[in-house]
């Protein structure tokens, strides 16, 4: 397979294994390219792409730039805080008037759950979601998948445990689909009160005592505790909180076997993980990152070809 | 569909020996000299000339790296059929080195378009030269034409000129269909 069988990429739960298996592929080119002398390629030089940011990032936002970049795409900016959407003007509005300037892909990060859906429905431009709400992050999924390939070997078989704020994290569930999808067993570990009630539906198991869930593992990917989404305290302190869940040295020293660390970021030192392990050999956050643009240049490169001249 | 070979396997043989000999004659040693392949079909050519220029002119280094143009390609998002990219594998430096391409065949001259400004993205080298097995004259749409050349045939613009290599054709041969 050489094409995409998805329109847009508005989440994992749309994707097959051969999607995921052509991205990879398609990514170990694009990170051969940006470890070049001269880190890009001239193949999206007729395509224009919006990012439109209605909520805050550095990283993401940052890396989709950088990709978008080495495949020598023309792009426009758009953060929420500094536009017309403070005036009033609605999602499909805004877009509208962003593609009459000849937009043909539109990045699109959003607070509300399902608003890139909605823009694929309205919009004549090709989506990809960057994150919306608490539903899905394909593409910070892709790159954990990835990592984990390049590091493992595979993901089919491995045990993974995704530790924090499962709860109001896109991330955790747009990684349990692309990990299921992959053949791989998954287990969530978290305060009671961020583990969504029906998780296990999902097909992924649940442990609330941290020293069984990395002793279970062979990647932990720790979540940062989303203190903005949250309106009420689910845990009494942070304090208390990096007592029951922080991955910290000693926890990792007292496991028989050396597991992978991962974070999406950003990172809260000390709290969801101490410094010193976040800087460990066996952590792989800053390969997570530089995967990411990689990841970031293979979805927009194939969801560019399917557009016609 | 009729199918017709032009060259056989024996015939191949000689005319890579020819190549090969050319090559040594502007090249030397192949100290400052590269062989870049160009993705998908032009790293057979290439590794079957390394290997004759090791092993039967002994000539003891030849640095041979592996291109892919598919990034650079003029035709993305013009095709029915999908590209589908192949690895680039070049772990030298280029930098004032002489690089000679090495195509299977050449037609309208856009891959080896595309192969010049390929080769950029990994410095500046002193220059440039194309060895290709088949030459299709009078089919270019751009001005390029080969430094080396197995051999030159003028074919109809529907046939197409396909090189079997044994690697994985079976036999070495060079068939024209149309």
């Amino acid at each position: 397979m050489s094409q995409l069988s998805v329109q847009h990429l508005l989440g994992i739960k749309h994707l097959k294994v051969a999607d995921i298996d052509l991205i990879f592929n398609t990514a170990n080119h694009f990170k051969e390219v940006i470890n070049r002398p001269i880190k890009k390629v001239p193949s999206l030089r007729d395509i224009t792409i919006a990012n439109l940011f209605f909520e805050n990032s550095t990283r993401t936002k940052l890396s989709f730039e950088l990709a978008e970049k080495r495949l020598s795409a023309d792009i426009i900016n758009f953060s929420a805080s500094q536009s017309s959407v403070k005036k009033g003007e609605t999602l499909i509005d805004t877009a509208n008037n962003i593609l009459s300037m000849k937009v043909d892909i539109i990045v699109m990060r959003h607070p509300n759950v399902g608003a890139c859906d909605f823009l694929s429905k309205h919009v004549k431009a090709k989506i990809i979601n960057a994150g919306d709400g608490t539903h899905e992050h394909p593409t910070q999924a892709l790159l954990d998948s990835y990592s984990i390939r390049e590091k493992l070997g595979t993901v089919k078989g491995k045990k993974i445990v995704i530790i924090g704020d499962i709860l109001h994290s896109r991330v955790a569930l747009s990684n349990i689909y692309a990990l299921k999808l992959q053949g791989a067993e998954v287990k969530v570990c978290g305060p009671k009160t961020l583990i969504p009630k029906y998780i296990e539906s999902l097909g992924v198991g649940i442990e609330y005592n941290l020293k069984k869930a990395l002793d279970w593992c062979d990647v932990a990917n720790v979540l940062r505790v989303q203190n903005e989404r949250m309106e009420i305290n689910y845990f009494p302190s942070t304090r208390e909180y990096s007592q029951l869940f922080g991955i910290n040295k000693k926890i990792l020293d007292s496991l028989d076997k050396k597991i992978v660390i991962m974070h999406p970021g950003p990172i809260n030192r000390g709290v969801e993980i101490t410094s010193d392990v976040a800087d460990a050999d066996q952590s792989i956050i800053l390969n997570q990152v530089e995967n990411g643009v990689a990841i970031r240049m293979a979805v927009i490169y194939l969801l560019a070809q399917q557009i016609t001249q | 569909m009729s199918k017709k070979t032009l060259l056989n396997s024996k015939e191949i043989h000689i005319i890579l020996h020819r190549l090969a000999c050319q090559l040594i004659e502007n090249h030397n040693n192949f100290e400052k000299t590269v062989l870049i392949g160009i993705q998908p079909r032009g790293i057979y050519l290439a590794e079957r000339l390394v290997s004759i220029l090791q092993n039967d002119y002994n000539i003891s280094k030849v640095e041979l790296g592996q291109l892919d143009i598919t990034f650079y390609r003029d035709d993305f998002r013009r095709r029915e059929e999908p590209l589908e990219a192949n690895k680039t594998h070049i772990n030298f430096i280029i930098e004032d080195k002489n690089v000679v391409f090495i195509d299977d065949v050449l037609y309208s001259g856009r891959s080896i378009r595309a192969a010049l400004t390929a080769i950029q993205s990994f410095g500046r080298p002193a220059n440039i030269e194309l060895l290709v097995l088949i030459d299709r004259r009078f089919s270019r749409h751009l001005p390029i034409q080969p430094d080396y050349t197995g051999r030159q045939v003028d074919v109809i613009n529907k046939e197409k000129v396909t090189v079997h290599w044994k690697e994985n054709d079976i036999k070495d041969a060079v068939i024209i269909k149309n």
